[in-house]
């Protein structure tokens, strides 16, 4: 499985390998308002120079320093690990440090704030519903075995290679909201826990350190939950870390149908002290 | 005792797959002869009449009831989400459900004669 992830991420980098256009400056659209203050939206042109390598990102932050520094942006890590900087560029969300201006067409760039987040300022968007429904699918290993209490008897769990293919792509999520920001349910439903939880449900149910796989379930099988998926596949397309929420949630559908069978043994316990 | 979403969602699915095959097999019953002639209120009585037959038609109706009612407690859950709006679409279809099954029901009993005989 790991030989797949790598060759679906090489085949998607394939697919958007876009042909570079050098240039020396781009004007930047970016939308700006104040919600809070009730601002109606409108876009703002800078001219911003730029190198090969200027991400949009780069772009934005020249823009802030050198010629309006009211520019409200979110960011951090600028090498797409932290998930702040998710962005609709040219209509697409994005990560802005991962999206080179020379990969654009034109030579003007359209930024806007990621569709299905309310709206803050200018560039940034509410993430607390998009992270309490992650939050909601109780995103860590439940195990009634695991004798954590005793400090003095720590247990780890063995896990083959195997075990961790079932779930690793889905670990690779930096909960960036791209995939939510994409899904056509969560822009109509307002109760649907998105792609982003919904794989990290699976990713959990299908982990055989964790034994809390009804209960989990039992979250997602809702009204308003896995079943609401309409199977439109943005959600993987637009995941800048080749994670597939869509195929987690049809995976994981599956296990609710019983048309798979969650055949994971729970993995054991073996205590440090007596490991070798 | 609450009914589950994906208990729900089987029957959904169980029921497009029987209501293609029942369909499929309607649809090549007015093939076996012209297609305005299978259409001839003579014909289509005795097609009512026919008991396997009026069986099949019942079983399109209540088929095709279950799921396409659902489908549309589906679409109308996605418009709108508070309790009174989720509750009035769950009573809301399932109403309509049985009263379409209901009185398709009693067309085909009338057409089959039972309930004059
Ligand atoms: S699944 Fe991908 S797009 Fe969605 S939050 Fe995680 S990293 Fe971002
Ligand atoms: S700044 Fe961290 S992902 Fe872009």
């Amino acid at each position: 499985m790991t030989e797949q992830i790598i060759e679906k991420i090489e085949k998607i980098e394939k697919k958007h390998e876009k042909k570079e256009t050098l240039r020396d400056s781009i004007v930047l659209k970016v939308y700006r308002a104040n919600r809070l203050a009730g601002e109606p939206g409108r876009y703002d042109s800078v001219e911003v120079p730029v190198q090969r390598w200027t991400t949009v990102l780069d772009a934005l932050l020249h823009a802030k320093a050198y010629k309006d520094p009211s520019i409200a942006i979110r960011y951090s890590c600028r090498m797409a690990s932290c998930g702040s900087c998710g962005m609709k560029i040219n209509g697409i969300p994005r990560l802005a440090c991962y999206t080179k201006v020379s990969e654009m067409e034109g030579s003007t760039i359209t930024i806007e704030p990621l569709a299905n987040f309310p709206h803050l300022r200018d560039l940034v968007t509410d993430f607390s519903q998009f992270f309490l429904h992650h939050r909601n699918m109780q995103p860590y290993v439940q195990n009634e075995h695991a004798d954590i209490k005793d400090r003095e008897k720590l247990s780890e769990f063995v896990q083959k290679p195997e075990d961790l293919d079932r779930f690793l792509q889905f670990s690779y999520c930096i909960k960036c909201g791209l995939c939510y920001s994409a899904c056509p349910t969560v822009a109509t439903d307002t109760k649907f826990p998105g792609p982003q939880a919904l794989s990290q449900a699976y990713r959990y149910f299908i982990d055989n350190r964790d034994s809390a796989g009804k209960g989990r379930t039992n979250i997602v099988d809702d009204k308003h939950g896995i079943w609401r998926c309409h199977f439109a596949g943005s959600c993987s397309s637009v995941c800048p870390k080749g994670v597939d929420p869509a195929l987690g949630i049809q995976l994981l559908r599956g296990h609710l149908l019983g048309f798979s069978k969650n055949e994971k043994k729970i993995a054991d316990l073996q205590e440090r002290l007596n490991k070798n | 005792m609450q009914i589950r979403e994906s208990q729900i969602m089987k029957i959904h699915y169980i029921t497009a797959i029987g209501a293609l095959f029942v369909v499929a097999v309607h649809i090549l019953m007015r093939l076996i002869m012209p297609f305005d002639m299978s259409l001839e209120y003579g014909n289509v009585i005795a097609n009512y009449h026919n008991i396997p037959y009026a069986i099949l038609l019942e079983s399109v109706l209540v088929l095709i009831a279950i799921h396409g009612f659902n489908g549309l407690r589906v679409i109308l859950l996605e418009l709108r989400q508070s309790k009174a709006w989720e509750d009035g679409v769950t009573i809301l279809t399932i109403v309509a459900m049985m009263g379409v099954i209901a009185y398709g029901t009693r067309t085909i009993i009338v057409a089959n004669g039972l309930g004059f005989e």
